[in-house]
């Protein structure tokens, strides 16, 4: 308690301070603590792996009801899919998984079941993450879900199987940060270049060891698809997660949905997530802040996300000479008017509907380059549906993109595709490593618009440009 | 349950590269299976052989380098094991041989993969792990005492938080010591139950 105008007021605590405690069952010896954990989403890469080992040990689920587990990162994407992949060996990854949830009494989103999609994408849309819970997947990427006001955070396959086995995790309490974007985001800004600008100017280091709150005006006037853009790349950052306070935003979207409370329990839970904030004069360990009306569409030339620009400025005159063999760019270069070979619109980063919308909003019409080998995947079966009943699968098309289902897709060899060897791929993804998009690819991450302005170029675009 | 480490003494593997990723560590490609195993081969297979899905070693590539050929350290750059969660990438290291990375720093979800798979990663100064590099020549890590040294004359502490340390000198199993605090469990999922009904997903959904 702390003494303020006279008054015992209970000691100010960040979002994460109460994420953190509300969820701590014991200290552990040491600076430890055991955490419950009450959402493990699995996926076919590693389910089958953790279930395996777990029954092996001769251990079991402790409450499958909160496990859930969805085949994406082995998946075809192609029209007209089964079990079989382009992956040797993939069709294995799916069976055993389908087998090994199905002993374990888990709920799986199958190949063609109509809420398949990639996990960051289904989650939310069936109300599985929920404000103030925490959910751990094994797969970098689950802080994408912290945009709902959860502590979620990727995991390896052990602490899955710890995770599934006891209901929590032995965790350090990480530190705390704010990052805080304070105006409004220009036209042709996307909070993807917001993410972008963040790792770019501090590092992809920049995060290590905190938990980052986004907040700041920028952060409050995007929609739940967007927080979630921003909050995906916190694991590029470093971060252990990143979340944003939940608001009305966040309940609209989320009431109704499948597994989210229903009646009464609604409104106990709704109140108690109106709860969910950091008070006013909580400190964090460490701030940042952020001018979002001076973000701009932002590319990146290397291959770590650090290694970003905004789309007029050029390779930085101190990149390491690794990176520009590889992406085979001079200090100094321009990236716009950068030839590429390749455009990529989907992965848990940039896929759901409003992406596809803005980014057939500027296709309508008009033909991408012809050299160009353009893919979007939507980022689930839901979003493929809805995109098209409102035609936006056409406008793709027409423009010359391929439409596929939905999954990780060419985000990584997923369902084992990949780009042409050394091709240079403008793509909607979240890491431009060495290779992950295929040998010698060539990756430069970017926000949907910018992938479909610099598809219909041929050339590395600034999309402002068809505004 | 992992082997436990306390002292080892080795020539490291300089590998100091910054923001080496796990995609690096084992390609998607190279996890052909859903088991544990059989990772070793396609350890850094991007760098490591001269074509794509090949075994023609790539002799510029330090992992074919003879002199460290029975390292089973890996001196590291900034921000190792950055990228996907994959625990594949640590179960490639480990099943190769390695048994520790020093790093300026380490990406998190693959520092706690590293320690559940009985790999310590140590933190270390930049600088020293040039001092380290140029010596080469072999170094030894004394865990419990958190030193890296060369010879009697040279070494550094190194931090490492209580748990992973007694993890790793121990070979602990962590889901046998959080069963132990089953009754801290059910009590606390007792009370939370009650004020958060919403979290426990019934059959009826």
């Amino acid at each position: 308690m702390i003494r303020k105008w006279g008054l015992f007021l209970p000691e100010p605590s960040t979002l994460f301070d109460k994420l953190w405690d509300s969820h701590v069952v014991a200290a552990l010896p040491g600076s430890g603590a055991l955490v419950a954990i009450d959402r493990v989403f699995l996926h076919e890469r590693t389910g089958a792996s953790a279930l395996n080992s777990l029954a092996k040990a001769g251990r079991a689920v402790v409450d499958p009801a909160r496990v859930f587990a969805v085949t994406d990162h082995i998946v075809d994407t192609r029209p007209g899919r089964t079990d079989q992949t382009l992956m040797p060996g993939g069709q294995a990854f799916i069976t055993e998984t389908r087998a090994a949830t199905k002993a374990a009494g888990i709920t799986l989103f199958d190949v063609n079941d109509p809420d398949q999609g990639i996990v960051h994408v289904i989650s939310p849309e069936l109300g599985i993450v929920l404000p103030g819970c925490t959910l751990v997947a094994p797969d970098s990427h689950t802080c994408t879900q912290g945009a709902f006001g959860a502590l979620a955070w990727g995991i390896g396959s052990s602490e899955a199987e710890h995770a599934m086995a006891t209901g929590t995790l032995r965790l350090n309490k990480p530190k705390s940060m704010r990052v805080c974007f304070s105006g409004s985001l220009p036209n042709g800004v996307t909070p993807k270049d917001m993410i972008m600008t963040l790792i770019a100017s501090h590092g992809a280091a920049g995060g290590k060891g905190h938990a980052v709150e986004f907040s700041g005006d920028a952060v409050r006037a995007l929609d739940m698809e967007g927080r979630m853009t921003l909050c995906n790349m916190a694991t590029e950052f470093s971060a252990m997660s990143g979340f944003i306070a939940p608001d009305r935003k966040t309940f609209k979207y989320l009431k109704g949905r499948r597994y989210a409370p229903k009646g009464v329990e609604w409104d106990q839970a709704v109140e108690s997530w109106e709860k969910l904030i950091s008070d006013v004069d909580a400190t964090f360990d460490a701030e940042i802040k952020i001018d979002a009306s001076a973000i701009t569409p932002t590319v990146s030339w290397g291959t770590s996300p650090e290694h970003s620009v905004g789309i007029g400025g050029t390779v930085p005159e101190t990149a390491g000479e690794r990176p520009l063999e590889y992406m085979a760019l001079q200090k100094g270069q321009s990236l716009k008017g950068t030839p590429i070979d390749a455009a990529f619109i989907g992965s848990c980063t940039n896929s759901r509907l409003s992406d596809l919308r803005q980014a057939s909003a500027l296709l309508k019409g008009k033909k991408i380059a012809g050299h160009v080998q353009a893919i979007c995947v939507p980022g689930s079966s839901r979003v493929k549906r809805e995109a098209e009943a409102e035609g936006i699968d056409a406008i793709f098309r027409e423009a010359g993109f391929e439409w596929r289902e939905s999954g990780c897709s060419m985000c990584f060899y997923a369902g084992g595709e990949s780009f042409q060897s050394g091709a240079r791929v403008i793509s909607t993804t979240n890491r431009n490593f060495e290779s992950r998009q295929g040998p010698g690819v060539k990756t430069h991450i970017a926000s949907p618009e910018t992938v479909v302005a610099s598809a219909l170029a041929g050339a590395i675009a600034d999309v402002r440009e068809l505004l | 349950m992992a082997e436990p480490i306390s002292m080892l003494t080795s020539r490291p593997m300089p590998l100091i590269r910054d923001n080496v990723d796990t995609d690096q560590i084992i390609p998607s490609r190279e996890m052909k299976s859903t088991g544990k195993t059989g990772l070793a081969d396609g350890l850094f297979a991007g760098w490591r052989y001269t074509a794509i899905g090949g075994r023609d070693p790539d002799p510029s590539f330090v992992l074919n380098d003879p002199c460290y050929a029975d390292s089973q350290i890996i001196l590291g750059g900034a921000n190792f094991g950055c990228g996907s969660s994959r625990e594949h990438a640590v179960w490639a290291l480990a099943e190769y041989g390695f048994r520790a990375v020093i790093a300026p720093s380490f990406a998190p979800i693959f520092a706690g993969n590293c320690v559940r798979n009985g790999i310590l990663p140590a933190v270390m100064d930049a600088n020293a792990i040039t001092i380290i590099e140029e010596a080469n020549c072999p170094i030894t890590i004394n865990l419990a005492a958190q030193k890296i040294s060369i010879g009697e004359d040279q070494s550094w502490p190194f931090p490492i938080d209580d748990e992973a340390k007694a993890m790793l000198l121990e070979g602990l199993d962590a889901i046998d010591l959080s069963l132990k605090m089953a009754e801290d469990i059910a009590a606390w999922q007792a009370a939370d139950r009650a004020k958060r009904p919403w979290i426990y997903l019934g059959a009826n959904q």
